[in-house]
């Protein structure tokens, strides 16, 4: 365990609250982007062994969460012409006092959960933390692009536990997640032009009359 | 066993050829009924073999689903009610050909053959997931089957409303087999765990039983659908779900009857209360009822009732340890299984033949059809007489066989005495108001003068309808000249349903053989005293000792055929007696002038449960839920936030 890998674990919780903190959602696609950086240089940092499953995860990750989807959601947010996230539920403020309590909430179930002790005492808050934040965000917010980048967030959360318990899954599972992700990223991206077509807003709110 | 799974099967495919049928020529289209008789008939041969000669097999194989295996066993219980399901079927698959005729009828046939297959697997399964799925299947087909001329709204109606009564009957069922099957990691039927008959658990199993499958059979009240659905039913699937299918919750019951070998006393009364309101309340309200395949339906519930009766004296017998009053009052409640499965059917299809050549079931506007379709009516009126309990029919027979458990049961004193003479009295006026529910129906639409023209067009029907109507007939007259035969056939069922050793069970079979062997004799005679008046007033007609002329009309001037006395006429005594119960609707009318012209009478019998008990009931339910719909907003952040707010919790109070 390095103060590199610990200094790298802070960031990461770091950028959940200036994702739970910012209205722009340009800063927000970047964020998503320096997490997938992040995410790709934790196993270098690492104490254990480099081999050519990680190698291939890491630029996979590297490239998919750090260049291909940020690039996907910019695109998006040209194409539906929004720029920032306006009345939320739950104001900009108020998230972070909510991000804080979530993490004190992580911090307390990181302990009850049972786990090797090999785990650092910062990845396994951070990485729940990140599903937090990601579903929190999905909750309290109200475009349909927020919720797309939440939906990676959370999963970048349960990549990052993936590597906090050192247990990695096979390369196969490791590799058809980040397909599907692709997948979904893209589906979202047409969904949202086509919303945002239809409805002249991609405001999830007031798409509750299509119910029933 | 292997030939009846290869009759299944050929009747699977059969139904699997029907569907895809549609667009093959016409004389391909016979094929797949044709199959599924040919089928069916094979499959008749292993049940025999079973049933007369007590032979057991088995079969097994293991099935992935959690708590399932594929165990089947063919015991004479199951043949015994097998050999309806493939007989009747096969007979209503031949009426059916020409029923149909034209229209695209291989959804008809895919269900019709699924149907048969899965009431099979009913009767044969051995293992709780296979029975339930089974029975969803059967459940689910007979609801295509019932919605088959799905263009008409109260078809619809009726559809859905089997549905749903179907589907509160199962969730009893699935709580009722859980229960059993706890400590089982397999839930087969001999693994599971039985506790003591007079124990509350025991109770509670059985209440569960009762109305689980109680629902299938048509006690009242819970026999709401069945004078919805059987009515909105084409004939044939009519006469099979009348004639079978609701005899699969009496079958369910009589299994799980058996799992006691002595059952509490308590259950055998309340199968007697439930039999008797089943029964009297079924007959009153087929009284009321004009539409023909509505009274039929009522009559479902009364004969259900009858069969309910014998049951509640058989388990009385079993529980006072009185093998007598055992074996005749299941004897009874059983042989009137297989009575209603035949006279039933034969009253639905000719009820079918009528509806269908005058276009309307109304008996208001039919008569005087016995001229024009003398067969059909024929027919019909020996399905009436059986019905009613007269000798020598088969109806006579069962009913007989009830009745002289009852008055074993007299001899046990206490209160078991005093439910077998509420049998005894109930019996008797279940027949008397069936008898005169019959002769209304029959009288009405048969007899008389053509009421309003339909019946002018009437032809009688083609010889595919004919032969399975005769040959049902026949069986009703023969069951009623041979009882004791029929007895001596099916006594490796009672042996098993009374659950007696041979040693104990040959003697109670000699008296009860030799009591029907008087009745059939008796019957003889009575049939020969018929017969002998019959060929004299028609030897003194011939004559010309008797002349011919109009119905006596009161000495009106100008009759005509509307004045003669209508069904709602005829029982009008009987429905004005009973009112308190029927509650009959009769629209005020109105007679303006001091010279009125036109006018007209409509009156409506509703069910009083349905009106009085579930609509208040499941009204009030869905103002309840409707308050539910607030959670049903549509936003999706709080659809998330349900779910995060439950796992967090679920974490929180996993690990707290």
């Amino acid at each position: 365990m390095s103060a590199w890998d610990q200094a790298l674990w802070v960031a990461f919780i770091l950028l959940n609250f200036l994702l739970l903190g910012t209205s722009r959602l340009s800063v927000c696609v970047r964020v998503l982007s320096a997490q997938g950086f992040l995410l790709a240089a934790l196993p270098w940092l690492s104490s254990s062994a480099i081999t050519g499953h990680t190698v291939v995860l890491s630029a996979a990750s590297a490239l998919l969460k750090g260049l291909v989807f940020p690039w996907f959601f910019m695109r998006a947010l040209d194409a539906a012409e929004v720029r920032r996230e306006v009345e939320p539920y739950v104001g900009f403020g108020a998230s972070l006092f909510v991000g804080l309590a979530a993490l004190g909430f992580c911090v307390w179930l990181a302990r009850a959960l049972p786990h090797p002790s090999a785990v650092s005492n910062v990845a396994l808050p951070a990485s729940l933390f990140a599903l937090m934040t990601g579903l929190f965000l999905i909750v309290s917010r109200k475009k349909a692009i927020t919720q797309a980048l939440a939906y990676l967030v959370m999963e970048n959360g349960a990549t990052a536990l993936g590597m906090a318990l050192l247990h990695w899954e096979p390369l196969v599972v490791e590799l058809g997640i980040l397909l599907d992700l692709f997948a979904a990223v893209f589906v979202m991206g047409i969904a949202v032009y086509h919303i945002n077509r239809e409805f002249d807003h991609i405001d999830t709110d007031r798409l509750n009359y299509l119910k029933d | 066993m292997e030939t009846l799974l290869a009759a299944l099967l050929g009747i699977l495919l059969s139904a699997v050829f029907g569907a895809i049928s549609d667009r093959l020529p016409g004389r391909w289209r016979r094929l797949a009924p044709a199959g599924l008789v040919v089928s069916s008939l094979l499959g008749l041969l292993p049940v025999l073999k079973t049933l007369l000669q007590g032979e057991i097999s088995a079969f097994r194989l293991p099935w992935g689903v959690p708590g399932g295996s594929f165990s089947l066993l063919l015991d004479p219980l199951s043949a015994f009610f097998l050999l309806f399901v493939l007989g009747l079927s096969s007979l209503a698959a031949t009426y059916a050909v020409e029923y149909l005729e034209a229209g695209r009828t291989g959804f008809f046939w895919f269900f019709f053959g699924v149907l048969t297959v899965s009431m099979s697997m009913v009767t044969l399964a051995r293992n709780a997931v296979l029975f339930l799925v089974a029975w969803e299947i059967m459940t689910l087909a007979s609801f295509f089957l019932v919605t088959f001329e799905d263009e008409h709204l109260p078809v619809r109606r009726a559809g859905w409303f089997y549905l749903a009564a179907s589907h509160v009957g199962t969730a009893f069922l699935l709580l009722l087999f859980v229960l059993l099957g706890r400590g089982t990691p397999v839930l087969d039927f001999d693994l599971f765990s039985f506790p003591a008959a007079e124990t509350l658990e025991a109770g509670v199993l059985f209440a569960l039983a009762l109305v689980g499958f109680g629902v299938k059979a048509g006690f009242v009240p819970l026999h709401i659908w069945l004078p919805e659905a059987h009515p909105a039913a084409p004939s044939p699937v009519s006469a099979l779900m009348s004639g079978v299918l609701i005899k699969m919750g009496i079958y369910g019951l009589v299994r799980v009857l058996g799992f006691w070998s002595v059952p509490s006393v308590a259950w055998g009364k309340i199968l007697i209360l439930v039999g008797l309101s089943s029964g009297i309340l079924g007959v009153l309200f087929a009284l009321a009822q004009h539409d023909l395949k509505r009274l039929l339906a009522y009559h479902s519930v009364e004969n259900i009732g009858i069969i309910a009766l014998g049951l509640g004296l058989g388990v009385l017998g079993k529980s006072l340890n009185q093998p007598l009053l055992a074996v005749w009052g299941m004897g009874g409640g059983l042989l009137h299984v297989a009575n209603h499965a035949m006279f039933k059917s034969v009253l639905f299809l000719g009820a079918g033949a009528v509806a269908r050549t005058t276009g309307t079931r109304d008996m208001d506007r039919l008569g005087g059809l016995l001229r024009k379709m003398p067969w059909t009516g024929g027919c019909f009126l020996v399905g009436a007489a059986a019905i009613t309990g007269i000798p020598p029919l088969n109806g006579f027979v069962s009913e007989f066989l009830i009745f002289c458990g009852a008055f074993h049961g007299l001899k046990a004193g206490g209160l078991p005495a005093l439910f077998s003479y509420s049998v005894v009295m109930g019996l008797g006026l279940i027949g008397g108001l069936a008898a005169a529910c019959f002769a209304k129906a029959f009288g009405a639409v048969f007899l008389g003068e053509p009421r309003n023209g339909a019946e002018h067009a009437a032809r009688e029907a083609g010889p595919l309808m004919r032969w399975p109507m005769g040959i049902l007939a026949a069986v009703c007259v023969l069951v009623g000249l041979f009882p004791g035969v029929v007895v001596e056939a099916l006594s490796p069922l009672l042996r098993q349903v009374s659950g007696l050793s041979p040693a104990d069970f040959s003697p109670i079979k000699e008296t009860m053989t030799g009591t029907l062997e008087v009745v059939s004799r008796i019957a003889f005679v009575f049939l020969a005293g018929v017969l002998g008046l019959w060929g004299f007033a028609a030897w003194r007609a011939r004559r010309g000792a008797v002349a011919k002329s109009v119905t006596w009309d009161c000495g009106f001037a100008a009759p005509s055929p509307r004045m003669q006395y209508s069904a709602s006429s005829f029982a009008q005594p009987f429905t004005d007696f009973f009112r308190g119960v029927l509650r009959t609707r009769f629209p005020p009318t109105v007679l303006r002038d001091l010279f009125p012209t036109e006018s007209a009478l409509h009156t409506k019998t509703p069910d009083v449960f349905h009106e009085e008990l579930y609509r208040p009931l499941f009204g009030r339910l869905k103002e309840t839920l409707l308050h539910g719909r607030r959670l049903q907003h549509g936003r999706l952040q709080l659809y998330v936030l349900y779910i995060v707010a439950t796992l967090v919790a679920l974490l929180v109070w996993s690990r707290g």
